[in-house]
């Protein structure tokens, strides 16, 4: 077939008339969900190659490629344009999502190419979540594998209803249709238990081109449209102008004093001025006044737009809020059931803290508690307590604040969130808003009117955690327990929260894997901050290797108030002391995930107080701590708190 | 109402990310390169904090061989956006004397582009940097994030890029690190052509073809625009109808040789271009993309 065909190109059109088109050309997003054996690569590139999106040194590379490496007898091998895995793998860089971009005369596409095998859940989460429509492609020889059900798992749970079933290597069956038949009527029975229903079946042969740019001669039994038809002509959510409006503010525009305008990309719905909006998650309501734009005020906007709103009243509105139709808001809620995506080598634990971004709203959250994980390939649900790279789970996540927000099924924009890393900020794991929890409504503060600083006051001091952390043997226990003879010789009020002590009692059902020393950790961090609220100066002993813990624990305490004492001794001379013996087991395999040896330790970057012991015994240390507590100011008698 | 376009959706999803910048890093910047990819962002860019202007400044890393036209261009633009202009020119490299005749064109841009970028960024503590980049431009760019994560070297690692779902950008980094953000990754060189011409937005006049001073080079046309040229043995300037498809250094920017002087004729005339350039005409291109692939390595 010649280019012009597909192509956007004019031919007996007028140019004005084709860039008028052009400019009414509609955006499809779509995902393709296979791997390079399914000839995923092949159908790509035939595409691109098709609607004539390639350069031109994109195509001589191909032509020489071909000739020199390709598997088609020196014929195009249109797998060579988007096969860059081989290179990838060599140069050490992730595999992750590619995307491709073609137009034809009526839409212009995205493409999300994600690779089949490696890293596939998180890539394939990433390329699904911006997706309308999947294609899954299937080998006719080998039929529904798998992964083509994992494909279609993870396309079903992020949202995409409309899936293309690609029938490939046709022409391997001898285009047979029972062959074909049959397929189509095992996928639709798995696909219908997984909520995928609005199927299309096309059976193709991407290296042949039948049914990929026109129906070939090929299938005559076929009567349906070919790929590339399918995706010109099937029909895209329009314009949801019933769905309720949602916008969350990105920015508040004041360039001058009489202007304050919400800017933000309308994520819902649509709005005009006179509807009443609520904010949220404050609750306040009021009435859009206009729709700015650059190009003028409108009288209408949709979702998918980026507009700034100025409203009738002056309500206190900032960046993280969403504005939402008052008729039908959003729900607001600070603990949730939510299915969680992880990305990050290093595992989630329940109970660590992390960053959440949901809209334009940031906040810190944990997974308290997680109910299963799910095996992508059987659907299977699991017990467990953390989820590795790649794995999926399904839990009870709880905020440290309230969030406006749908559920995902609803809205992508405001049911879909991000968690990030506290300390290095990258980005660790995906997930999707279920429901809310009802604590927030349940559980309220109870606001007293005896309060910290008073009871710190009538004891005379001010309320502190000091924090000791450091290897098993570095000597924690030891100089805590004389810096709290020293307070309470001083006449100061303590309590010395010690790690073996904790785990005999509360914290016994604890063992010490990584999610496990999380939730002591947590617990711990508890009790200190209620025995600081008691107004007294707490002394915390616990090995506390992970640094995400010890910071959820200040986190806890207003700053200022929670010091960190790191007792450094190198592992060498901790081993050497070994005073409770441990080591020696942890040597000889008696004990599992002992810090130091099978289980990291990792140092405070920033304590307040940094004691080496190598060259200070535990009785100067002591006098050390106590001494910078002093130029602190949180020991002497005359700083009294005065109600 | 009906389903928006695809060039509203790419505007709206170009202006989200630029006030995604801007809410959360302390001291953006706009890399302001001239050409048409950077007047299209710029243009979104006063789209999407109206009625205020932009906050933030623009940024031109100057090699002190560009086209006279694209000096006078951006001055002009600087003034009617009534944004900051801030022009950085490497000044070891001016002092080192560096040509890309005698040291070559990869020394050339390495140390006036590459070097002179990261000098301006450190210089004004900018944490995160706007560049015109597209993902369509080459294979290698189809996966670069809309994001792009710097460390305090200004090192890529491509193990430290994050996933990016739904529109939720993470525009988190500590102190000395930066972000490279590309609010133009989802548009193709036909887009930014199509929007160009629907939003009337100005370009330098090299790219609509007029009459100009040319010598060939190694079949490369190659603009005289100034006496700094060094014209070889017997080769004469001669005035052809040419346009530039890309801007740069003059002396490393080949010019091809064309009747469009108006927009719609730019477009029909690269449309119609790749199914006649498919038969062969390599210099002209490789040009062009040679040109395109140094901005990438290097500059940006």
């Amino acid at each position: 077939m010649s280019p012009a065909d597909t192509a956007a190109q004019p031919t007996t059109k007028t140019l004005d008339a084709y860039l008028a088109a052009q400019n009414r050309k509609e955006l499809l997003r779509f995902i393709t969900c296979g791997s390079v054996d399914d000839g995923k690569s092949t159908l790509i590139g035939r595409l691109l190659y098709e609607a004539r999106a390639l350069f031109e040194d994109q195509l001589s590379a191909l032509e020489s490629d071909s000739k020199r490496v390709g598997t088609q007898n020196g014929e195009l091998d249109f797998a060579l344009l988007v096969d860059g895995l081989s290179a990838e793998r060599e140069q050490g860089i992730t595999i992750d999502v590619a995307y491709r971009f073609f137009a034809t005369e009526r839409r212009k596409y995205i493409v999300a190419d994600t690779p089949g095998h490696e890293q596939y859940t998180r890539n394939m989460v990433t390329g699904a979540s911006t997706a309308e429509l999947a294609i899954i492609l299937i080998d006719a020889r080998k039929g529904v594998l798998t992964q083509t059900r994992r494909h279609s798992y993870l396309v079903s749970l992020l949202g995409i209803r409309r899936v293309v079933l690609a029938i490939n290597k046709m022409d391997l069956v001898d285009y047979s249709q029972k062959r074909c038949a049959a397929i189509e009527a095992e996928y639709r029975q798995f696909a219908a238990q997984i909520g995928l229903n609005e199927i299309t079946c096309i059976p193709l042969s991407a290296l042949r081109g039948n049914n990929v740019i026109k129906a070939g001669e090929a299938m005559p039994w076929y009567r349906g449209p070919s790929l590339l038809e399918y995706l010109d002509s099937v029909p895209l959510d329009g314009a949801t102008t019933e769905a309720p409006f949602r916008m969350a503010v990105q920015w508040v525009s004041r360039p001058n004093q009489e202007f304050r305008g919400f800017a933000g990309l309308i994520t819902g719905g649509s709005v005009r001025p006179g509807d009443e909006v609520v904010a949220l998650p404050s609750g306040r309501r009021s009435t859009v006044k206009r729709i700015v734009t650059a190009d003028g005020d409108l009288g209408q906007a949709q979702r998918g737009q980026s507009v700034t709103l100025t409203l009738t009243d002056e309500i206190d509105i900032s960046r993280g809020d969403l504005l939402a139709a008052a008729a039908a808001p959003a729900g607001v809620a600070d603990q949730f059931e939510a299915t969680v995506v992880w990305m990050s080598d290093e595992p989630l634990l329940t109970g660590r803290p992390y960053l959440l971004k949901c809209g334009t709203a940031t906040v810190s959250a944990s997974l308290v508690r997680l109910h299963h994980r799910v095996d992508v390939n059987t659907l299977e649900q699991q017990p467990a307590n953390e989820l590795k790279l790649n794995e999926i789970g399904v839990g009870q996540l709880s905020l440290d604040q309230p969030l406006a927000f749908d559920r995902y099924e609803s809205n992508r924009d405001t049911g879909g969130f991000i968690l990030m890393d506290r300390l290095n900020n990258s980005t660790v794991g995906a997930g999707l808003l279920h429901k809310g929890l009802q604590r927030s409504e349940n559980v309220q503060w109870q606001a007293l009117d005896v309060n910290k600083d008073n009871r710190a006051a009538q004891k005379g001091q001010r309320a502190c955690v000091l924090w000791f952390t450091g290897l098993s043997g570095a000597g924690k226990s030891t100089i805590a327990n004389l810096v709290e003879k020293q307070l309470y010789a001083l006449g100061r009020h303590t309590y010395l929260l010690d790690g073996d002590n904790v785990r005999h009692g509360l914290n016994c059902d604890l063992g010490f894997t990584n999610a496990d020393r999380v939730e002591n950790i947590r617990r711990v961090g508890e009790v200190a901050r209620l025995m600081a609220d008691a107004g007294l100066i707490v002394l915390v002993s616990f090995i506390s290797p992970f640094r995400s813990e010890r910071e959820m624990a200040r986190s806890l305490m207003p700053p200022g108030e929670f010091i960190e004492i790191h007792i450094d001794t190198s592992l060498a001379e901790a081993e050497q002391r070994d005073p409770k013996g441990l080591y020696r087991k942890a040597r000889a395999g008696q004990l599992r995930n002992f810090t130091g040896i099978d289980s990291p330790y990792e140092a405070p970057e920033n304590p307040e107080i940094h004691i080496r012991t190598a060259n200070v015994p535990a009785a100067e240390a002591a006098d050390q701590i106590v001494a910078a507590l002093r130029n602190a100011g949180m020991i002497d008698r005359d700083w009294v708190f005065l109600p | 109402m009906n389903r928006l376009s695809h060039l509203e959706r790419l505007e709206a999803e170009s202006i989200h990310i630029m006030r995604e910048v801007v809410a959360e890093c302390a001291r953006p910047v706009m890399l302001y390169s001239i050409g048409k990819d950077s007047s299209v962002m710029l243009h979104l860019a006063q789209k999407a904090f109206y009625p205020g202007r932009p906050p933030f400044p623009l940024l031109h890393v100057d090699t002190t061989w560009k086209f006279r036209e694209m000096i006078a261009f951006r001055d002009a633009t600087a003034r009617r956006v009534g944004m900051d202009l801030i022009v950085h020119v490497n000044p070891e490299g001016v002092a080192m004397g560096i040509n890309p005749f005698v040291h070559g064109s990869a020394v050339h841009t390495d140390i006036m582009k590459t070097q002179g970028l990261k000098q301006a960024l450190d210089r004004y503590g900018f944490d995160a940097a706007f560049g015109g980049a597209r993902r369509d431009e080459e294979k290698s760019r189809a996966k670069e994030r809309v994001f792009s994560l710097r460390s305090a070297q200004h090192r890529w690692d491509p193990k430290r890029q994050r996933p990016e779902l739904w529109r939720l950008y993470n525009a988190r980094h500590n102190p000395g690190e930066s972000l490279r953000v590309f609010p133009l990754s989802n548009w193709t060189e036909l887009d930014i052509w199509q929007y160009i011409y629907q939003q009337e937005i100005p370009l330098v006049p090299l790219y609509y073809a007029a009459e100009r001073p040319i010598v060939e080079r190694d079949g490369a046309l190659i603009m005289v625009d100034d006496a700094r040229l060094p014209l070889q043995p017997g080769e004469q300037p001669r005035l052809r109808k040419v346009r530039f498809r890309t801007l740069g250094c003059y002396p490393l920017t080949g010019a091809i040789e064309s009747e469009a002087a108006t927009l719609p004729q730019i477009i029909e005339e690269m449309l119609v271009a790749t199914t006649s350039e498919r038969q062969g005409r390599v210099i002209d291109r490789d040009a062009g993309a040679s040109m395109e692939r140094k901005k990438q390595e290097g500059y940006f």
